[in-house]
């Protein structure tokens, strides 16, 4: 037999929620039937009347009803006990806000305060890219989109909306900036100065900010364009708005422009652009004319009166490689495996590659991994976007190429290795450890081009020593590396 | 260019490759919680993103919504106002027939074939309605709208709002006040007694006083003053009833009509703590209708629900509905009353949220919060939230707690999908069985589905514009 408890109480309010909310907790208690803790108001007593829970004399709006139904007159009265309890209870005290996070480049410029300089840089996977560095376009703000796999339409209208807002897109699938001494993704720490860097070619302005540096040459900024910039497709958007950014920054007294060749219109209107600009231009083209960063670096020197050093290296003796020995190229950076088979093509002849020179020396390799096993001159660029599906760059995961080497080894094919290593920010804190480890297990003679300074977090002679005493001959001009190699093959003396 | 002005202020979104590094250059760094996008394809993200109109076209839209202003300027029958033919009935939220209508429409619809004369007996009206022997339309197309189910018939008396910055027009139905009511799905003698008073007396005296005074009342200034007095506009309209009642009194009470009535009249309004919601919903709705048709705008113009499918607009797709199965929400229950006896989300007044109140500003009114079991800390969360969904912050619905930071207003269908965030409503629940009336209230979500849609389209009319 239930029973039940109606009561009013005068000189207590509270809200409704609350006291819905006292109702639901109390009537969830083992033995309780129902409950109403309610204001008297018309509602509120229909409501307690269809309950069977009514008052006997009515009730005001202002009186507090508290009706409870239960199984027993225990349950009943601990149940109205808790009633009393709960109206007693105070709310825990709000705390402060809980951070929300924030999910776009959009809302993350937002809250910024100030409006000083700043820039997004997005490394989302390449089929979001586009929306986060939309927003950075809209925000007023320039941004590095490190993100590859961004459709090329994508691409033209990002950097035109950002022509449009005076801001500069960095990419896509751009991987080394430095913006006011502020080295961004894969870069060197190189010494601030005059030299202003516009870049198609990420690993080629490490070597160029590095050889700079080596000289005693600073850079004002780097700033990358991506790689496709100055295709026909894109036609430079970025190079020309970063020529005439640098060109007005006070920072900046020359300007170089580093990429593989350019589509011959987009040379002309970037020539065209840069002719008129109030400071010298230089451009550090690889091409079959222009092969070679080093030399390059070294007119920029000779334009500023400054001497060319002999750059840092670890050669070696002069060990020449066996007879009929052929040039097997591992390189982390497309730039330097261009560069080094630009320099080699013409003395070795045709080099198959991942990314050849011509197409029809395309290696046919299995996009989804290296195979060397093409016999003669290979050069294989492990960064290249269908290598790098699914794992890290080369640069900061060496396991694929540690791989290569080992094949190598094993194959007993007559060669000689030439690879890079990058060195700075982003890169394998150590690479030396494992690359000399593997190079003394391979027993081939080797080449490295070691991309870096002095002040990097791995420290250049540092790197040097190490590579040099697995056996390495170790330069850090991508181009002497290169010649080197060619020495050694006994094909240039 | 401002880039190369200084060492910048990073703010990166996506894997955490170089954040290290920066920070130990010195640089400050401010990582975004980035998630691929809630919904949507890849493309159609893309599309939109960068559709060259949608900036421009997002701003015209948002700066028409704050634009527009809310003047009381009239109480008249619908049949008057709207030309609404005989035999046919407004509801709420997307186009739905009698065979796929909620109980609580059903009962409304027959409490309105009861109310207007068109069936004698419950049974009467399920066969005539059954029998299509009535013409159903959305409120929205009639720039209209109702709260709960919505609806609305040619005997019913309209609020008639004016903005008077484009010489649009909105209307609304009034407000019953809580508990065993039309608009809940209830249709017994007690609804229909009140719904002929309302018309009999209410309305009339209304209309005199309305039409009696000077100024008109300024709607969107009692909505502003409101959200600073513990409303949001959506669930919780106390204070913004009392200032009605105080704008109008003096009015009413100067009515050439019996004292009695009179006093009934003040006492109703007094007494219903919802009475301006009906005021506050067409206020909201001229000011998203004047943001309709903007080509390229991907902000949200309607959210609305008829209890069985919820559906939006934007201002770049013009009258499409998007529509998805209406979610059911979560809350507080009156009486006896649980979870299994609510009916899905209905009602035209989401078009609170859709303005930027009532949910979006849930940090304006901690109690509300409270129907989900939440704190002071969730409700200033919500909002926060809001603001990562839209357009802009409106000067004009301040929320004092964020320091008088402007309302979340303008819902932008991008965002949505980028964030993976659904709007936030606040809601009153009606019975699920036709003719119980409101079993609670809580809070609740629109499907994703409809935002889907909606962003498909979108992309769609951008490309065909490109």
């Amino acid at each position: 037999m239930p029973v039940r408890h109606v009561s009013l109480r005068s000189g207590v309010y509270a809200d409704s929620v609350r006291l819905m909310q006292v109702s639901r907790d109390v009537g969830a208690r083992e033995g309780v039937t129902a409950v109403l803790v309610a204001m008297g108001t018309p509602l509120n007593l229909e409501l307690a009347a269809g309950m069977g829970l009514a008052p006997a004399d009515g009730a005001s709006p202002d009186q507090l009803l508290v009706a409870v139904e239960a199984v027993d007159d225990d349950t009943l009265a601990t149940a109205v006990a808790a009633v009393d309890a709960a109206l007693a209870a105070r709310e825990r005290a709000a705390g402060p806000a809980q951070a929300v996070p924030l999910r776009t480049v959009g809302a993350g410029l937002d809250a910024l305060d100030g409006d000083g300089p700043a820039l997004a840089v997005v490394s989302v996977p390449g089929q979001y890219a586009v929306a986060e560095a939309a927003d950075a376009v809209a925000a007023g703000r320039s941004v590095l989109v490190f993100s590859d796999g961004v459709p090329v339409e994508a691409e033209v209208a990002l950097k035109r909306a950002a022509h449009d807002a005076g801001v500069l897109v960095m990419g896509p699938d751009c991987g080394t900036a430095i913006v006011s001494g502020l080295a961004l993704g894969f870069a060197n720490v190189v010494r601030r100065g005059p030299v202003g860097l516009v870049a198609a070619s990420g690993t080629g302005a490490q070597q160029v900010s590095c050889l700079l540096d080596t000289a005693g040459v600073g850079v004002s900024h780097v700033l990358g364009v991506g790689g496709r910039d100055l295709s026909g497709a894109v036609g430079g958007l970025a190079t020309l708005d970063a020529l005439a950014a640098l060109a007005a920054d006070d920072g900046t007294e020359r300007i170089v422009v580093v990429s593989k060749p350019p589509a011959p219109a987009v040379a002309a209107a970037v020539s065209e652009a840069a002719r008129g600009l109030p400071v010298p231009v230089r451009s550090a083209v690889l091409s079959p004319e222009t092969p070679d960063l080093t030399a390059a670096v070294e007119g920029v020197l000779g334009d500023l009166g400054v001497a060319v050093p002999a750059w840092p290296s670890r050669p070696g003796d002069g060990t020449a490689a066996a007879p009929g020995a052929v040039l097997k190229g591992l390189y982390s950076g497309g730039t330097l495996a261009d560069e080094a088979m630009l320099l080699a093509a013409p003395v070795l002849g045709d080099i198959r590659s991942n990314t050849p020179l011509r197409p029809e020396l395309d290696s046919a390799l299995d996009p989804s991994a290296p195979d060397l096993s093409a016999r003669g001159h290979v050069v294989v660029d492990f960064g290249d976007d269908a290598l790098t599906v699914g794992r890290a760059h080369p640069m900061i995961d060496p396991t694929l190429r540690l791989e290569a080497i080992s094949d190598l080894a094993a194959r007993r094919e007559p060669a000689v290795l030439l690879l890079d290593v990058v060195l700075g920010y982003g890169a394998d804190p150590n690479p030396a450890a494992s690359l000399a480890a593997a190079l003394r297990a391979a027993g081939l003679p080797t080449v490295v081009a070691l991309i870096g300074t002095e002040a990097d977090p791995q420290c250049w002679s540092r790197q040097a020593d190490a590579l040099a005493a697995a056996g390495a001959h170790v330069f850090a001009s991508n181009a002497q590396a290169t010649r080197h190699a060619l020495r050694l093959l006994g094909a240039v003396q | 260019m401002n880039l190369l002005s200084g060492p910048p202020t990073v703010v990166a979104a996506g894997v955490d490759v170089f954040s290290t590094a920066l920070r130990a250059q010195g640089a400050e760094v401010h990582e975004v919680d980035w998630r691929p996008p809630g919904f949507g394809d890849p493309a159609d993200l893309a599309t939109l993103a960068l559709d060259r109109r949608r900036a421009a076209a997002n701003r015209a839209a948002v700066e028409r919504v704050m634009a527009a202003g809310s003047q009381l300027v009239d109480v008249r029958p619908a049949r008057e106002v709207l030309g609404l033919a005989d035999r046919t009935l407004l509801h709420a939220g997307p186009p739905i027939g009698w065979d796929d209508a909620s109980g609580p429409l059903r009962g409304a619809l027959i409490g309105a074939c009861l109310f207007e004369g068109w069936a004698d007996t419950v049974e009467d009206a399920e066969g005539l309605l059954a029998s299509g022997g009535v013409a159903l339309d959305p409120c929205h197309h009639h720039r209209t709208v109702g709260p709960m189910a919505g609806v609305t018939s040619p005997s019913m008396w309209v609020y008639c709002l004016e903005d008077p910055v484009t010489g649009g027009q909105a209307f609304c139905n009034l407000n019953e006040g809580l508990g065993k009511v039309l608009r809940m799905g209830a249709y017994g003698d007690e609804v229909l007694t009140r719904l002929r008073w309302m018309r009999d007396v209410l309305g009339p005296v209304l209309q005199a006083a309305v039409r009696s005074t000077a100024e008109p009342l300024d709607v969107k200034a009692v909505l502003a003053q409101m959200l600073q007095m513990g409303d949001e506009g959506h669930n919780r309209n106390r204070a913004g009833s009392l200032m009605t009642l105080r704008e109008l009194s003096p009015a009413i009470v100067e009515v050439d009509a019996p004292s009695s009535d009179i006093a009934a009249v003040l006492r109703f309004i007094g007494g219903n703590e919802h009475f301006f919601l009906n005021l506050g919903m067409p206020t909201a709705k001229l000011a998203l209708d004047a943001a309709r048709d903007v080509p390229g705008s991907t902000m949200v113009t309607v959210m609305s629900r008829n209890g069985t499918e919820f559906g939006i607009q934007t201002a770049g797709t013009g009258d499409r509905w998007f529509t998805g199965p209406a979610n059911t929400p979560v809350g507080l229950f009156l009486g006896d009353y649980g979870p299994d006896d609510a009916n899905p989300d209905i009602g035209d007044s989401a078009i609170m949220e859709t303005y930027g109140v009532g949910g979006f500003t849930m940090a304006a009114a901690p109690a509300i919060v409270r129907f989900v079991g939440g704190t002071v800390p969730d409700a200033l969360a919500t909002t926060e939230r809001m603001y990562q969904l839209t357009l802009a912050e409106n000067p004009a619905m301040q929320v004092p707690i964020l320091g008088f930071r402007g309302s979340p207003t303008g819902i932008d269908v991008l965002a949505v999908a980028r964030t993976g965030w659904l709007p936030q409503i606040n809601t009153g629940m009606a019975g699920r069985v036709a003719g119980t009336g409101q079993v609670g209230a809580g809070l609740v979500q629109p499907p994703q589905e409809c935002f889907e849609q909606a962003l498909a389209a979108l992309a769609q009319e951008a490309r065909a514009a490109a």
